[in-house]
């Protein structure tokens, strides 16, 4: 996305001051995809690549209703179907929209390099400011659920935007325009929340009794949230993450390495100027030259000890 | 190129041209690396032309170090072989730094400070050469899983800071001994240099024994 709403960031990627705030009292949205009411239409997809102006390269028939086959710079939501054999032998088809979670946490916007390139506005959107990515591929190493695509094209970093110009001016995303069973809600995360807990409710009612509402913990809470009628294993849709989170090596690289590293090379350079003003310089002296020049006039013959 | 009159050569031009191409591209990938490593030295990309040309050329900067390292190690890994008089040396580790020379064991060609910064360096870079392959997105982002690639990262900033300390103390060490860094620069030292950093060295040149590896000028 472009740079639309500057004042109302809450973190900026690569910075180490405080970025604006002024506008910040925002109620912080969510999407909220319904998996049980989802038929499987793409009409979402769709209303993605048109409104975003995505074409992605027409591809060929892999055997799987998965239409193309994964996320890509070009295809920020893609509708992901697994065939799921229940305990009692039936088969669910379990259909889930993929495509980037708006981490409160988010992993992408750690490992980011490129001052200002990952933003998350005070609503909770994560946004790719896509002129200032360099293209290093670090964000696909942050992120806990395998989101962010770079384009071979511009060498660029591409993923959901939650439609940030769109909410900014009032607009649902476009997925949650499109879609003709409502399964795809917006509002503020609150209300999704209180309404998926209605949704839980009836689906358990219907004998669904892992009925529940994925908002993972670990990354702070998303601000895309499943309702999954089997909220206990959500690795059966389509490998959604069961505990995503920031891996403790991207942690580990980002966080204590970061600032170790640039002290330590510093005081490393600091120690030799304090060397050089306490012990100087180590001249070789007059005698030292008579010595070698007695030496190499054979006047005189090597100790033991400095024989090789 | 005007020489004292008894000048020992201590690096050769081959040496010296290998060893320049070296600390070039050992600074340029400082810089742009660094660039990518801390928010506060981001602005070291604006030396290569912003963040995405620092991004595209610091592979290749590596690929072309990794080569010249190479001719480095052809051109001097039998002179930083160890040596039975480095444990002295290094016991003396005290006096060395603290410039009491009188009381430093005589060492060979080269010390084990010398040796250590050598041998730190052949380990490190092709570390580095093999895990900045491995997170070279425009060529290798989808030869392996970001689990591995996740992995490399760490392991590229661990070795490019150990890279970095080693290559502080390796200039540092040029500029405390004075007249190193003309040895590097017009492949000379004068025969009490020698005399008093190399004296094994330098008997090893006054009896004759002529070391394979050191070119040089009979006084």
């Amino acid at each position: 996305m472009s740079d639309l709403q500057s004042q109302d960031y809450v973190r900026r990627s690569a910075s180490t001051m405080t970025p604006p705030v002024a506008r910040s009292h925002e109620d912080q949205v969510a999407k909220l995809i319904d998996v049980s009411r989802c038929i499987g239409c793409k009409a979402c997809q769709s209303a993605c690549m048109e409104w975003n102006d995505l074409r992605p390269e027409i591809g060929h028939f892999e055997g799987s209703y998965e239409n193309p086959m994964d996320l890509g710079p070009s295809v920020w939501t893609l509708m992901k179907f697994a065939e799921y054999e229940n305990e009692q032998g039936n088969l669910e088809w379990l259909i889930r929209k993929d495509g980037c979670m708006h981490c409160e946490d988010p992993g992408c916007l750690k490992a980011c390099p490129a001052p200002g390139a990952i933003v998350q506005y005070a609503n909770g959107i994560v946004d790719f400011i896509s002129d200032k990515c360099i293209g290093c591929g670090y964000c696909v190493k942050g992120c806990p659920f395998d989101v962010p695509r770079i384009s071979k094209k511009d060498h660029k970093s591409y993923k959901c935007t939650l439609c940030s110009d769109r909410v900014s001016v009032g607009l649902e995303p476009a997925c949650v325009k499109a879609c003709p069973t409502g399964a795809i809600m917006f509002g503020s995360k609150s209300d999704m929340t209180h309404w998926a807990g209605e949704r839980i409710e009836d689906l358990k009612s219907r004998g669904f009794e892992n009925a529940g509402l994925y908002d993972p913990k670990e990354v702070g809470g998303t601000h895309v949230m499943y309702v999954l009628h089997h909220a206990d294993k959500p690795s059966l849709y389509s490998g959604l993450p069961d505990k995503p989170r920031i891996s403790p090596v991207v942690e580990a690289w980002k966080g204590i390495i970061k600032p170790l590293a640039v002290a330590g090379i510093a005081f490393a350079a600091i120690a030799g100027f304090f060397h050089w003003i306490t012990v100087g310089p180590n001249e070789i002296t007059e005698e030292d030259e008579e010595e070698a020049a007695r030496a190499l006039r054979g006047e005189r013959e090597p100790d033991p000890e400095e024989k090789s | 190129m005007t020489r004292p009159k008894y000048a020992i050569t201590r690096y050769t031009t081959a040496n010296r041209i290998n060893h320049w191409i070296n600390a070039g591209l050992f600074v340029l990938l400082l810089l742009s690396g660094l660039s990518m490593f801390h928010p506060m030295l981001f602005f070291l990309s604006g030396l290569f032309g912003g963040g995405q040309w620092a991004r595209a050329a610091h592979p290749w900067f590596g690929v072309f170090f990794m080569l010249s390292w190479i001719g480095m190690i052809i051109q001097f890994w039998r002179v930083n072989l160890p040596a039975r008089e480095d444990i002295a040396w290094s016991k003396a580790i005290v006096q060395v730094v603290t410039n009491d020379d009188e009381h430093v064991p005589p060492i060979g060609r080269n010390n084990s400070g010398q040796k250590a910064v050598f041998w730190a360096m052949t380990l490190l870079i092709p570390v580095l050469f093999l895990t900045g392959l491995l997170i070279w997105e425009v060529y290798f982002g989808e030869a392996t899983s970001i689990g591995v690639q996740r992995v490399a990262v760490l392991i590229h900033s661990l070795a490019a800071i150990a890279a970095i300390l080693v290559w502080v103390a390796h200039v540092y060490a040029a500029i405390w001994i004075r007249n190193s860094v003309r040895s590097m620069t017009q492949g000379y030292v004068t025969p009490g240099w020698a005399w008093h950093h190399h004296r094994k060295w330098f008997w090893d040149l006054a009896s004759g024994q002529r070391d394979k590896t050191t070119p040089r000028k009979h006084p």
